[in-house]
């Protein structure tokens, strides 16, 4: 903190890492050109390219197939601002490129204690490793280009507490969308989350960040979990991590960074892990949700006759056994490699269903060379789904991976917005086996009927 | 940067909660590189057909909310995605403050940055606005208060910072700059 927050005044807060992308900087890059400036800490600086770039192949002069010339020009854009202030920059299929929030973790960028930002609201998916990480607007990137630091108040805070052993075939993306259907899609608005109890001290990193990735679905900014042993077995020995005597150095000070016992929250929340069952969510939004047991509802919900409406769904009924057209393993919330193994351990000697469209996206380079090393990909392409290049893809459908009109897609992503997607396009949320096994079945199937 | 002045103008409804912003302006369209020309992209789901022509049912399409300066939303305005085009869209379409019980976090951050007001209201003022078909309403950020032509009159609150400097037209870029010497002792002193 540069300076306290006063009455008058909010708290200049120093950030300690900058993630970028193409679609939410070029006009902080413009603003920076016109007012004559430099890129204050090009070190704390990192950009990456993964929301409007292509996922298919390269073609035979290597070149890659854009969905249009606009999403080209963006990239391109992006490249030529990077080069022009001097920052770090993985670009399209380069080793370190890869969607932002799986690349920060992956590379070590995002560490214990940090603050770190970037023109995306999944930026709440870096508070799994115990950082303050939070998504903000294009002007504030140009502010935090220009000077490393934002205007910020004190946010409220709130604890979800998660005990108890998470059943087989229950995963964290379950648990997520379980936290979300229970405090509502404003439940947050306002507050950081903590995330505590047994049920997240058991997850490992992926899990927390698929947990930590949705907060902002349900109105935080942030979420985030306390650094533990969990978190610097992960950290160790990456690319930004620290080494030898400032690892130890490191890790000390990071032991400290979790809350006290006693600490008091502004709002708690507390939900029993043993008692979830595999999420699926209805809706035009990530809070209407339900087991894979139960029945959509009837009332009781805001909105619910216009999301049934948009949806096409009937309220009474199960949504198990709903056919699907479309099914997609990735986004910044599920396309780590755990997510890839869990959707190929389902795909293994079986193939997907008649009439859909499966898509497993890994959430970067890294990923996906991992994934083959693990001959992860020979498993998907022999189930007949499609293993791509890495990206955000059709979580947000800027590149040209869309849903067409009218079409089900049952998806690993964060958002079942209205039009998501693509235009028209009606989204189930649900796990990456979940995704697998329906696009198998060809209607939504509850995983724990195919698990290995 | 522009004043923010007291203002009268019209007020178009969106009787809908949770207004997210895919639904303010669809992520195909945040393929450009600058920040004009928006607004014919905004609600533009909703407010065009599939084949591109007007939806005449939609609150924005109707000839006596087309120039509405002010939109008055369902709670939860602005939730989902932090693309800063939704206000962007918003100010471009000629909006200049959005009311209703609550907005996301970071739609509420980039519309003051940009021109647009957020009005956090109570719910009954808010339902005796949703059951209007529009109106003319008076925007007083100095005194804080929204008025009604019907003379029904509610206080609200804003952060300090936020009111201050868009009352005064002050640039928040300019502040964050001028704090240049204690971001240089920071660093020094932390090792940054």
């Amino acid at each position: 903190m540069v300076v306290p927050e006063s009455h008058d005044t909010p708290a200049v807060l120093y950030i300690d890492l900058h993630l970028i992308h193409e679609v939410t900087s070029p006009q902080a890059f413009d603003v920076l050109r016109a007012r004559g400036l430099t890129v204050h800490r090009p070190d704390r600086t990192v950009g990456t390219m993964d929301h409007s770039t292509p996922t298919g192949p390269r073609n035979a002069l290597g070149k890659y197939a854009y969905a249009d010339t606009q999403a080209e020009s963006q990239v391109n854009k992006f490249a030529q601002n990077c080069a022009e202030f001097g920052l770090e920059m993985h670009a399209l299929g380069e080793k370190g490129q890869g969607i932002v929030h799986v690349i920060g973790p992956e590379r070590g960028l995002t560490q214990p204690g940090k603050t770190i930002v970037c023109g995306d609201s999944h930026t709440s998916t870096h508070g799994a490793f115990g950082a303050l990480a939070f998504g903000i607007g294009t002007t504030e990137v140009g502010y935090v280009l220009a000077t490393q630091c934002l205007l910020q108040r004190k946010p409220r805070t709130m604890e979800v507490r998660i005990d108890g052993a998470l059943p087989r075939g229950v995963t964290a993306k379950d648990m997520i969308l379980a936290i979300i259907r229970k405090i509502g899609v404003a439940g947050g608005t306002g507050h950081v989350i903590e995330y505590t109890g047994s049920a997240i001290r058991n997850m490992n990193m992926d899990q927390r960040m698929t947990v930590c990735n949705m907060s902002i679905e349900a109105g935080a900014r942030a979420g985030m979990v306390a650094p533990d042993d969990v978190t610097f077995a992960y950290l160790h020995g990456r690319h930004a991590s620290p080494k030898g005597h400032a690892w130890d150095e490191a890790v000390n000070a990071w032991r400290a960074l979790c809350s006290d016992g006693d600490a008091r929250y502004d709002r708690s929340i507390s939900l029993d892990a043993s008692l979830l069952e595999p999420m699926v969510t209805f809706g035009v939004d990530p809070s209407m949700g339900i087991g894979i047991s139960e029945v959509v509802p009837s009332h009781g919900i805001p909105g619910l006759q216009d999301a049934l409406a948009y949806m096409g769904i009937e309220p009474g009924r199960p949504l198990k056994g709903h056919p699907i057209q479309v099914a997609f393993v990735g986004s910044c919330t599920n396309s780590r490699i755990s997510d890839i193994r869990a959707a190929a351990d389902i795909l293994k000697g079986r193939r997907v269903a008649e009439g859909v469209r499966c898509l497993v996206v890994p959430g970067s380079q890294q990923i996906k060379q991992e994934a083959e090393s693990l001959g992860l990909h020979d498993v998907i392409r022999a189930a007949g789904a499609e293993w791509r290049e890495p990206g955000c893809s059709m979580c947000i459908g800027m590149n040209g991976d869309i849903v067409p009109p009218g079409q089900y897609a049952i998806s690993t992503s964060n958002r079942n917005f209205k039009g998501r997607q693509g235009p028209g396009s009606r989204t189930f949320l649900a796990s990456p086996e979940m995704v697998a096994a329906s696009a198998v079945m060809g209607v939504v199937t509850d995983p724990r009927e195919v698990l290995p | 940067m522009k004043k923010f002045e007291k203002f009268t103008a019209h007020y178009a409804v969106l009787n809908r909660e949770d207004i997210d912003t895919d639904q303010i302006i669809p992520a195909r369209f945040l393929k450009v590189t600058t920040r004009d020309g928006l607004g014919k992209h905004l609600f533009s789901d909703w407010r065009y057909h599939a084949d591109g022509s007007d939806n005449e049912s939609f609150a924005l399409n109707c000839s006596e909310h087309r120039h509405a300066q002010i939109l008055v939303a369902g709670a939860n305005f602005g939730c989902g995605s932090s693309r800063e085009h939704a206000p962007w869209a918003l100010h471009d379409f000629g909006i200049r403050a959005v009311l209703s019980t609550s907005f996301g976090d970071i739609f509420a951050n980039n519309a003051l940055k940009n021109g647009v007001l957020p009005i956090q209201v109570s719910p009954e003022f808010l339902a005796h606005l949703l059951g209007t078909d529009g109106g003319t309403m008076t925007i007083d950020l100095e005194a804080q208060t929204v008025t009604r032509d019907d003379g029904i009159s509610e206080n609200f609150k804003i952060e300090s910072f936020a009111r201050y400097r868009l009352l005064h037209g002050i640039d928040e870029f300019e502040f964050l700059m001028s704090q240049s010497e204690a971001i240089a002792r920071y660093e020094q002193i932390n090792g940054k």
